[in-house]
């Protein structure tokens, strides 16, 4: 494995053995000295061409916990912000002699264009293109599910997990669908007709209206963000409407099942879809979510990275 | 291939280093032992349960993966990560005793030397080996050996635990596979 793009390039077993390195590496993240030399003298680029917080400082913390060096660069400040292509931006951190790149992009497919390309050699992860794919953000979600409800190893046959609010535009749905199903879970989404993206129908989950329905029957409640950025359609009549129907409260939150654990992928819009008591609440996971996303990264750029790579590598040796 | 070790022998060797272990140390006290994954930590379990009869006292018994620290991690492709635990009294003033079953190049202990110093700072650190077979390629010696085989780098030695590999025993393989 030499890039991380997309989960649909994962296997059962290659996403099981990055799941397992992160528990390995949580053990790193809870110890009093939080380095190990692994990745000494390789560089790691944080490219990261739309705004992010979580994501870009969670690269960062693994990247450092592995004592890679890291050079962040955001389009704001650089410039990108001159009209610099991407090719151009690419070739000057072939240049600067970087191992791997880590791309957020509001186009989507732009992860797989760089991997593609012959301006740069090292690795690409992918950290979120447009509406596509961010495939770590998933498997942290699973990291998450896993330790919560299945006993911290192992797949996530049996349980059911729902994904509630904006599929359309939600990268982290697409990845989401794609590994909880891969790993033996059943997936529901929970949405507003508009907010459906088309073709819905083929892929491998179950669809409802009902969030009331629903909750009392999932192990696992994943909140999306209603990306108002992205809101540029009549989807919904009025956030109020949207909170009513699709919003995760407090009423909503006593019928869930016992054990059932609250996600949210961040940023929250509080009040819009999960009220601040949902979101503070004992069943919320949303803040370990940050915590798990450190050690799921240090994992993927473990193995993308430490390692020789072959021509055919496989994950596990 | 012949047999180096049968399975009566690495049950006096392992006996042996648990005495040699608790008289070096006075005791048991101080005493933390960690296994190094995969097989050192199958050793770490039968001397502390050894320590147990003879002492009648619990050892704080830990695994310690040193993947991460290795220094030839480029050359290969990735490897799996194996469980490190660490004994909730800590390391800090004990005496830890590391537990591998070869002692070849000793890189694998100068690994384990710089894991430790990320968890704390041990009092001492000693070293215990089922077999020493020579070839060192750092200033790594062992405290405690269950039995010095003397190899040439062509064969290879291969240790079988009832654990992990249904038997007890210890190969001395040549290469070709004419013994």
């Amino acid at each position: 494995m030499k890039h991380l793009l997309s989960i649909a390039d994962l296997t059962p077993t290659s996403a099981m053995s990055i799941l397992d390195t992160a528990q390995e590496m949580s053990r790193v993240s809870a110890s009093s000295v939080k380095k190990l030399p692994t990745l000494r003298g390789r560089t790691i680029v944080n490219l990261f061409l739309e705004d992010s917080t979580r994501t870009r400082i969670s690269f960062e913390a693994a990247a450092k916990r592995l004592s890679a060096d890291v050079i962040n660069f955001s389009a704001k400040g650089s410039s990108v912000s001159k009209g610099e292509s991407l090719k151009d931006t690419a070739q000057t951190l072939q240049a600067m002699g970087a191992d791997a790149v880590i791309i957020r992009h509001s186009a989507s497919g732009a992860a797989q264009w760089l991997a593609d390309s012959e301006w740069m050699s090292g690795s690409v992860i992918n950290a979120g293109d447009g509406t596509h794919e961010h495939p770590t953000q998933a498997l942290l979600d699973a990291f998450t599910i896993r330790k919560h409800l299945g006993g911290g190893t192992g797949d996530l046959r049996g349980l059911q997990v729902a994904i509630v609010g904006d599929i359309l535009h939600s990268r982290v749905a697409r990845s989401n669908v794609q590994l909880l199903t891969l790993l033996g879970a059943q997936v529901i989404l929970v949405a507003p007709p508009t907010l459906l993206p088309v073709g819905v129908e083929s892929w491998p989950v179950q669809i409802s209206y009902d969030l009331d329905a629903v909750l009392p029957i999932v192990d696992a409640v994943m909140m999306l963000r209603v990306q108002l950025e992205r809101m540029n359609d009549f989807f919904f009549p009025n956030p109020r409407e949207y909170s009513h129907f699709f919003g995760l409260n407090r009423d909503r939150l006593r019928t869930l099942k016992s054990g059932a654990i609250i996600m949210h992928p961040g940023p929250m819009n509080r009040g819009l879809e999960i009220t601040a008591d949902c979101a503070d609440s004992a069943r919320s996971v949303i803040v370990e979510q940050v915590t798990n996303g450190v050690s799921v990264r240090m994992a993927v750029l473990y193995l993308l990275l430490a390692g020789l790579q072959e021509e055919e590598p496989s994950v596990n040796s | 291939m012949s047999v180096a070790l049968p399975a009566a022998d690495i049950t006096r060797a392992l006996m042996r280093i648990s005495h040699e272990i608790l008289e070096r140390n006075s005791g048991s006290q101080s005493l933390v032992l960690l296994g190094i994954p995969t097989r050192g930590v199958h050793l770490a379990q039968r001397i502390a349960s050894n320590i147990a009869t003879i002492e009648s006292a619990t050892v704080p018994l830990g695994t310690l993966d040193i993947t991460l620290h290795r220094d030839d991690l480029r050359m290969q492709p990735p490897r799996a990560l194996m469980p490190t635990n660490i004994p909730s009294v800590g390391i800090d003033g004990r005496d830890v005793v590391l537990i591998d079953d070869v002692l070849f190049s000793g890189r694998t202990i100068r690994a384990a030397l710089d894991a430790l110093g990320e968890i704390g700072r041990p009092k001492s650190v000693q070293l215990a080996v089922l077999v020493d077979r020579g070839h060192r390629q750092l200033p790594i010696r062992p405290d405690f050996v269950g039995k010095n085989l003397p190899t040439s780098l062509t064969q290879s030695i291969k240790v079988h635990l009832m654990e992990m590999d249904g038997c007890d025993e210890v190969l001395l393989e040549s290469q070709g596979g004419a013994s």
